[in-house]
């Protein structure tokens, strides 16, 4: 969930026409919603447990990016990145223990540095870092679910903000995409399993996936290249959670974006490889 | 090899040493919690200091709680709106000097029991011939939980009843029969509600009556206009039922005063206890709510003061089934649990341990949850806990009961709960819309917990090993001497399932003392007298409860453990009233029945 919003791959800007008078740097953009989207649950709802967990994911997570950084790339890395995962396990880790949010972080962190194929991550750090917690200790570890009460407000305030955001970074039609599908997908279990379809309809709802929508499966850093291939890699993500949700795995998006998000970025390194390979033949030639 | 490689090889072995850290923690967390073997008697006795029997058939209880069935709307999730009203009370209606029970039914028809005790380790079935078990007829409700105490001072002990429906009020003839006095006591005529306590809240010597709503009180569960009777949300839910506060006048007669007196509330009440926290004369009063925070009032004796969120105990919203007072550190300070649901890798709230901040009393008293470091905070879906010295050993032991629907045990529900109970709100008030059960088990067949203190801040789960080995959904424990050996027994009502008594041995050198009060200028069961003993350079305060645990009340004798050779200094009562007395040297192994001084 991170990395990517605080560093976006931004197509070239077109030449400037004139200079705004207040211009925000587009890696802040993305810390700046989470915090505020956490001080707004919060104050409102009292989504933290403790201030003491969230501030130690987060400084777990800023310390060792900076450390690893410092180490492998030679220079200290810009903390946004770390911020947000920091926040993320923040939220979304639910454990009455302190140590889960500090060994979610550092796991999120370390599998950007050690989960590489030449030279990219390949899995989304705190997508990765939570599914392992959820797998691991799962009688220590739950994720934020039912918590931050269920008032279509607030919810409605984080669409917008979240959406103008992610229009802005120029990553909408991920989310865009992804929302459609759920509801489709929702409206099909439906009709599969008899269940009404408000409640298949319901996790969208919750606090949990406005995270999962807005920062996770936008993750520039672990997102394909081509804005088709997102669409097509957001879908089956989409579609992978439907059959998960059919087998009744409760952290199902979670577990689907695990799986089909390296997937998708080890079939691009493949196709980008190829056409390396390629072009050197055809210079060769 | 470079720098650079060996950097990745390092960074490797600390990457899957993070992944291997929760088997470690796993590991230890097992070490440290839990002595999960089954031994025998002998073993536990010798390890332990005690061990459980399971003897309601023998001692004649065959009671078997049934669930309510209401509005058809509500079929298809029927095994989750309707799990609870089994509940149990410990009262000695007939003054005998021997504790009986009561326990509610919750089926319409059903019957609800008082096992009279014999004497002789067994118990009669007598609330039919006086006239307190045909309780849950059609068109009244059905019961949900019981409270018995003295409202008239008459020296007998009267019945509160508990329902989802018309609550009844019945008098207490001399133990000779009960006579239906509802109308006459002024109480509403419908009341869906889980919780209820007596105590006297303004030191008048009449003992009061707190209620708390669960459902809504307009609901009819028998007879819906609506499906919406779900709560809003499940962490900050205010559309359940009232509170109410009923002041006894003396005459007869209750005035619902709770707005007037600051209390008011509607979120969904699961239970309440009351006793003073501060030192202030005055019994504060701690309300465990579902889908939503605890609220704790402070009683100045004539106003309540919200206070839930200052003193600590009222912000982090979770499902609060239990309050229970312990003085678990023998420190004279009361701490209180409040039960909450775990379930593995999807919802782990944690049992709460409210334990008073170190320099923190009085007005300004704060509490900290130590549950996960004394080592209590997680029991399944917990329900009904109580404080008591199980083993006689000095320190107060906890003992938890829990799981919620036990169906089919190859198939769960927490997928379709946890999907909707994330959701809007728009959805989850609804009955509609949430999936059908279908047979399918919610934290079911659960094993027990029975915490043993060591008295320095560390409780193990000694459950399987000392003999509470039962896998029923229960929800209520009350805490008794049943048959006057100086050792606490406990009694479990199970939702759906029987009841049972577990009957305590404990190692013979192991000392006890036991008081039992009646009040003269204060209420006469003696409800919010507090006894503090002293012995062996330490002590321990225990107060008389008018209802504690989850839809439970405790006998009202208090029991303490004194473990070996024992030099008891004194013991002091602080009486309703504010009158303190102190007895020096009381003995070892006896029942004291102190009558307050004039």
């Amino acid at each position: 969930m991170s990395q990517q919003i605080t560093a976006p791959v931004l197509p070239p800007q077109a030449p400037v026409q004139r200079k705004p008078l207040f211009r925000i740097d587009n890696r802040y953009i993305a810390p700046a919603f989470i915090t505020c989207i956490l001080l707004a649950g919060h104050l409102t709802f009292g989504i933290l447990e403790s201030y003491q967990k969230t501030l130690l994911a987060i400084v777990t997570s800023i310390l060792l990016e900076l450390i690893l950084g410092r180490i492998f790339f030679h220079k200290w890395v810009h903390p946004a990145s770390a911020y947000i995962t920091g926040i993320s396990v923040g939220i979304l880790v639910r454990s009455p223990a302190f140590w889960p949010y500090a060994l979610c972080s550092a796991i999120s962190i370390t599998s950007k540095y050690v989960l590489q194929v030449k030279g990219r991550h390949i899995w989304n750090p705190s997508n990765f870092g939570i599914s392992a917690m959820l797998f691991l200790a799962p009688e220590t570890v739950a994720s934020l679910s039912i918590q931050w009460g269920n008032y279509l407000l607030p919810m409605v305030v984080i669409w917008i903000l979240g959406s103008v955001i992610i229009w802005r970074l120029r990553r909408f039609h991920i989310t865009g995409i992804y929302v459609a599908s759920f509801i489709a997908f929702a409206f099909l279990r439906s009709w599969m399993t008899g269940s009404p379809w408000q409640s298949e309809i319901a996790p969208i709802t919750g606090p949990m996936y406005q995270l999962f929508i807005f920062f996770m499966i936008t993750d520039p850093k672990t997102t394909v290249r081509s804005k088709r291939g997102q669409c097509l890699v957001v879908f089956l993500v989409a579609l992978l959670e439907m059959i998960l949700r059919l087998y009744q795995i409760v952290y199902a998006p979670f577990y689907a974006l695990f799986l089909v998000g390296p997937a998708a970025m080890l079939i691009e390194i493949w196709l980008d490889s190829r056409r390396a390979i390629a072009g050197h033949l055809t210079v060769a030639s | 090899m470079t720098g650079n490689r060996i950097a990745r090889i390092v960074l490797f072995l600390f990457f899957i040493a993070l992944l291997a850290t929760p088997f470690a923690m796993k590991r230890i967390s097992a070490g440290r919690d839990a002595d999960h073997s089954k031994a025998d008697a002998k073993t536990a006795l010798a390890r332990h200091g005690f061990y459980l029997r399971e003897v309601s058939h023998a001692a004649g209880i065959n009671f078997v709680h049934q669930s309510p069935k209401l509005d058809p709307r509500l079929d298809p999730i029927m095994p989750e709106v309707a799990s609870m009203g089994a509940s149990v009370s410990i009262v000695d209606f007939d003054h005998d000097g021997w504790p009986d029970i009561y326990v509610t039914n919750s089926a319409i028809g059903s019957k609800n029991a008082l096992y009279r005790n014999m004497h002789d380790g067994t118990f009669k079935d007598v609330a039919s011939e006086l006239g307190i078990a045909d309780v849950n007829q059609s068109g009244t409700g059905v019961s949900m939980g019981a409270v018995w105490g003295d409202y008239d001072n008459d020296g007998y002990e009267d019945l509160f009843l508990i329902k989802w429906g018309r609550p009844e009020l019945f008098h207490n003839d001399q133990g000779h029969g009960f006579t239906r006095v509802t109308e006459q006591a002024g109480l509403p005529a419908w009341v869906n509600a889980n919780t209820a306590i007596w105590f006297d809240y303004d030191g008048d010597g009449l003992l009061d009556l707190f209620v708390g709503g669960y459902y809504s009180e307009d609901i009819d569960l028998w007879h819906l206009t609506t499906t919406r009777i779900m709560p809003e949300s499940f962490e900050y839910a205010k559309n359940g039922g009232r509170k109410y506060l009923f002041h006894n006048l003396g005459n007869g007669k209750f005035e619902e005063v709770s707005t007037r007196v600051g209390i008011d509330s509607r979120s969904w009440a699961l239970a309440a206890a009351a006793a003073d926290l501060r030192g202030s004369g005055h019994p504060d009063l701690f309300v465990s709510n579902d889908y939503g925070v605890s609220e704790l009032y402070f009683n100045d004796g004539k106003r309540f003061r919200e206070v839930g969120e200052e003193t600590g105990v009222g912000f982090a919203p979770k499902s609060g089934m239990n309050a229970a007072f312990g003085d678990i550190l023998n420190q004279g300070k009361f701490s209180v649990y409040v039960s909450n649901i775990s379930e593995d890798g999807i919802l782990i709230q944690g049992n709460n341990l409210w334990v008073p901040k170190e320099g923190t009393a009085g007005d300004t008293l704060q509490y900290q949850n130590l549950a996960r470091d004394f080592g209590v905070e997680l029991g399944g879906w917990s329900f009904g806990a109580q404080f008591g010295d199980l083993n006689n050993d000095g320190t107060l032991d906890l003992y938890l009961t829990n799981g919620y629907i036990s169906l089919d045990r190859n198939r769960s529900y927490w997928y379709d709960f946890s999907k909707v109970a994330g959701g809007n709100s728009s959805i989850i008030g609804d009955a509609k819309n949430w999936p059908a059960f279908e047979g399918r088990s919610l934290s079911g067949y659960q094993t027990k917990r029975v915490w043993l203190n060591d008295g320095a801040g560390e409780f193990v789960d000694v459950a399987q090993a000392i003999g509470a080995t039962d896998t029923y959904d229960g929800r209520s424990v009350a805490l008794v001497d049943l048959w006057n050996r100086g050792v606490l027994d406990v009694v479990v009502a199970n939702q759906n399932g029987p009841l049972l008594l577990y009957k305590n041995t404990v190692a013979p050198d192991n000392q006890w003392i036991e008081f039992e009060l009646e009040g003269t200028a204060s209420n006469r069961s003696a409800i919010g007298a507090e006894v503090t003993l002293f012995w062996n350079g330490q002590q321990q305060v225990q107060c008389v409860s008018g209802g504690s645990g989850f839809a439970a009340q405790n006998d009202r004798r208090l029991h303490f453990g004194l473990g070996k050779n024992p030099h008891i200094e004194k013991a002091v009562i602080r009486w309703p009233s504010g009158k303190q007395q102190t007895i020096d040297t009381p003995a070892a192994n006896q029942l004291h029945k102190l009558k307050e001084p004039a």
